[in-house]
């Protein structure tokens, strides 16, 4: 194999997985409102990822460092093109990202809050907008000739891009129900496991029609087959969820994430950003490439080093493996001038 | 206004932010875990103490670094894509590296830190901290060796072809001269800090319990091997300072020349601490003068030959033709803004020597158990962990500032490096939401850190029986 495919393969790993882990996150801190009642279950919740919600997150440093090293054309026509867009994903995972640590370092109603607010919005603006610029990478943007994005902010919010946007939004907000449902016992369990009964029914009819134009507008055999088997993954993991195995379920809901994003990229292929202009560039895997001696000593470090993240951070899953309930909650210790 | 000019302070306010934290989450997490380290050999509950003080505000702080952090790898695609297209055969890969290495390490044992206090045995638990400061420190590696291809491109060949600069030797780019200086630098510098940070909030925390005993000696301990660390930091930064200048009068003379406001070459160079005047050549008056520290600085000897701007300025025009960028930044070619640089590199040393200077103070004044009194020490305590940060700030604005109009030294201007593509109201959005939220949270956060100080070191809780599902966590959100 081509070691620019190697690479797109390689950063197709890393968004998948992103998705898969940080969409649980999302998830969990999108349904902070509906499935929290007090103060207790609220951490409760934010318990479920406390320690894993960072390592999660860094799946998207190390995909965009990686498309920077292996595809810098691809990053700069990316980043400097959906510049608002990622604007307001970058704004979102700064004040949600220290709300989970600063939530629990203060007293008060007020505090405690406005932190909430954070994670809440925080968690809601990547999940759609990821799902959003994903469907226009896919779709193809305008890109002129240089190589250079000419299209502005509204170009990128056409319905399929909206319709992504639901998407993702729904599959994480099934898939953190989920979660909870996995990681917690008592009341909010058994809540977490009827939400995610009727937020997936809902994810899974969205998310066909979403796969099914995308299979329609860019698809070939392979990424239809893996959209299948994302659509097959979501329905069994429903049915998990039915018959009360969450553990099951949230396989379902992973592999279904991760099937649905490896067919995405299976569409692009082999363009990483088709243009919608007669006159335009298309940036595909050979000529938004970096040299194929950047690419050798990239794989090197890869293939060394993904391993031993995947071993250490399944060990970090290993040891918070327990479930929380409100009884696992202790007395917080923040001291009481923090306001 | 220009996009150019709107990037460049959004570059530098979002990069000079992110950096306050950056030098204390290094040197803390090494302070903490040393102090967990002691605990688990000796078993004195002092040590757990200050472990568990210092390592609230070690994540107060952790927090906010690394969440401002995620913005420094995107920028460069957002506001300097021609940069990015330019370099990232080169500049990708050690972000990349950076990422795998030591962002997952950082990310996921502090993961097992916070929460893992019940969860792994102590020795475990002691190593994870451990872990995550190899983590910082393979972060600085990687994002140094970046930073100092810019500084002195070594290990690339330019393609014509392609009109880019490609990776022809990672080794040369990973053991870059400059690299090799800077991290040292860097890394000491960073201890420092997080030294200067423990001895002035332990020092202040010492001088409000003199009424509790057991309080006052482990505030003592705090003091006292923070400013042993602080110390021992310093002396490594001024050595290794003096290996960079150096170096950097080597590869990069006009940033030495612009360090002093050196307008034409000189031997016995003299050095500066104070000046007045407009620093452009023509009415500078020295006020105080040390004769020949500059070329010292620069070259080893008391009588080495320093280049001044007006040669090198001249030098640059033959060999890069007129600067392109000269209109955005500087008086003439090839110049930065000589009283930035002039000012930023006397800062950074004498903050840096300030602290250091505090440090060995207090380490004095605490002998054998005293606590002295007084204002003047009360605003030494405030200012230990204030001068190491503003020295770092100083320390990246000089050597950031003072490469310029180079993005990438002798191959590609700034103004080369801007987005094409991007608008300046575009950027001057996101100028503006970054300055706010970052401006809202600094408050929060030196908020909360005054109020964690103000606290003071928890008593240890009741040691819990043998393991029970049921009982509440030991750590939680």
């Amino acid at each position: 194999m081509e070691l620019t495919t190697v690479w797109f393969c390689l950063i197709a790993v890393l968004w998948i997985g992103y998705f898969t882990l940080e969409g649980f996150d999302f998830g969990v801190g999108m349904l902070l409102p509906i499935l929290a009642h007090d103060e207790v279950e609220r951490r409760v919740l934010i318990n479920t990822i406390g320690p894993v919600w960072d390592g999660n997150e860094v799946w998207l440093l190390v995909a965009g460092g990686a498309t920077f090293a292996a595809f810098p054309e691809w990053y700069a026509t990316l980043f400097s093109g959906f510049y608002l867009p990622l604007l307001l994903i970058l704004l979102a995972l700064i004040v949600r990202g220290v709300a989970f640590e600063y939530r629990a370092k203060g007293h008060g109603v007020a505090w405690r809050g406005r932190w909430d607010i954070a994670i809440i919005v925080g968690s809601w603006v990547p999940a759609v907008l990821w799902g959003v610029a994903f469907a226009d990478i896919v779709h193809g943007v305008p890109i002129a000739a240089d190589g250079e994005y000419v299209g502005g902010f509204f170009n990128l919010l056409h319905p399929y891009a909206l319709l992504g946007g639901l998407t993702t939004a729904l599959l994480f907000l099934t898939h953190g129900a989920v979660f909870v449902s996995l990681k917690t016992d008592g009341p909010i369990r058994h809540e977490a496991r009827a939400l995610a009964a009727r937020l997936g029914i809902l994810a899974a009819g969205v998310t066909v029609a979403f796969l099914l134009w995308t299979q329609l507008d860019s698809g070939d055999l392979a990424s239809g087959l893996l959209f299948v088997g994302a659509a097959v993954a979501l329905v069994a993991g429903l049915v998990a969820v039915g018959a009360a195995r969450e553990g099951w379920a949230f396989c379902g809901t992973f592999v279904a994430i991760a099937l649905g994003v490896a067919g995405l990229f299976v569409a692009l292929f082999p363009d990483v950003m088709p243009t919608t202009l007669a006159d335009g560039a298309s940036l595909t895997t050979t000529n938004a490439a970096a040299t194929a001696y950047t690419l050798k000593i990239m794989t090197v470090v890869a293939a060394v080093f993904t391993p031993l993240v995947l071993l250490y951070q399944s060990w970090s899953y290993w040891v918070f493996r327990r479930r929380i309930t409100v009884e696992h909650i202790p007395a917080d210790h923040a001291p009481a001038t923090a306001r | 206004m220009d996009p150019l000019d709107i990037a460049r302070w959004q570059f530098g306010i979002v990069t000079v932010y992110h950096f306050l934290f950056v030098p204390i989450t290094i040197g803390l997490s090494a302070i903490v875990a040393g102090y967990e380290t002691a605990w688990v050999r000796t078993g004195h509950e002092h040590w757990l103490r200050l472990t568990k003080f210092f390592g609230k505000l070690f994540l107060i702080n952790f927090a906010i670094g690394v969440v401002t952090g995620i913005v420094q790898e995107f920028q460069f695609g957002m506001n300097w894509s021609d940069y990015s297209r330019f370099v990232g055969d080169i500049f990708g890969a050690p972000l990349a590296i950076e990422g795998l290495l030591a962002f997952f390490l950082e990310s996921t044992f502090l993961g097992l830190w916070i929460f893992g206090w019940d969860r792994l045995p102590a020795r475990v638990h002691a190593a994870c901290i451990w872990i995550v400061h190899v983590g910082t420190l393979l972060s600085a590696y990687f994002i140094l060796a970046a930073n100092s291809w810019m500084q002195h491109p070594v290990g690339y060949r330019f393609n014509p072809d392609t009109g880019r600069a490609e990776l022809h030797d990672f080794a040369a780019v990973l053991l870059n001269k400059v690299q090799l200086a800077t991290f040292p630098h860097v890394v000491l510098s960073a201890y420092l800090t997080g030294a200067g940070f423990v001895v002035g909030v332990a020092f202040w925390s010492m001088r409000r319990t003199r009424d509790e005993e057991d309080d006052r000696r482990m505030y003592l301990r705090a003091v006292r091997t923070g400013a042993a660390v602080a110390l021992v930091a310093a002396l490594g930064v001024v050595v290794s300072g003096d290996v960079q200048g150096k170096i950097m009068t080597d590869v990069q003379p006009m940033k030495m020349a612009a360090a002093e406001g050196l307008y034409d070459t000189t031997d016995h160079a003299p050095f500066s601490l104070l000046t007045i005047g407009k620093l452009d050549g023509s009415t500078a008056t020295n006020i105080i003068e040390m004769p020949g520290l500059l070329s010292f600085l620069g070259t080893g000897h008391f009588d080495g030959e320093v280049q001044g701007i007006n040669q090198l300025r001249a030098e640059y025009r033959r060999t890069y033709g007129t600067d392109p960028g000269a209109a955005y930044y500087s008086p003439g070619d090839y110049t930065p803004i000589v009283p930035v640089t002039y000012w930023s590199f006397r800062l950074m040393i004498g903050l840096g020597l300030l602290a250091a200077a505090g440090a060995a103070l207090i380490l004095l004044a605490t002998r054998r158990g005293r606590a002295p009194t007084g204002r003047f020490w009360l605003w030494l305590a405030i200012a230990m962990p204030l001068l190491p940060v503003a020295a770092n700030s100083f320390g990246w604005i000089f050597t950031e500032m003072g490469r310029q109009p180079w993005a990438v030294f002798g191959l590609m201007t700034t103004a080369q490096a801007v987005s094409p593509g991007v608008g300046a109201g575009t950027v001057l959005t996101s100028l503006l939401a970054f300055t706010v939220v970052y401006a809202v949270l600094a408050v929060i956060e030196v908020r909360l850190v005054l109020t964690y100080i103000r606290a003071g070191a928890e008593p240890l809780p009741e040691p819990v029986g043998p393991d029970d599902t049921d009982r509440p966590l030991a750590f939680a959100y």
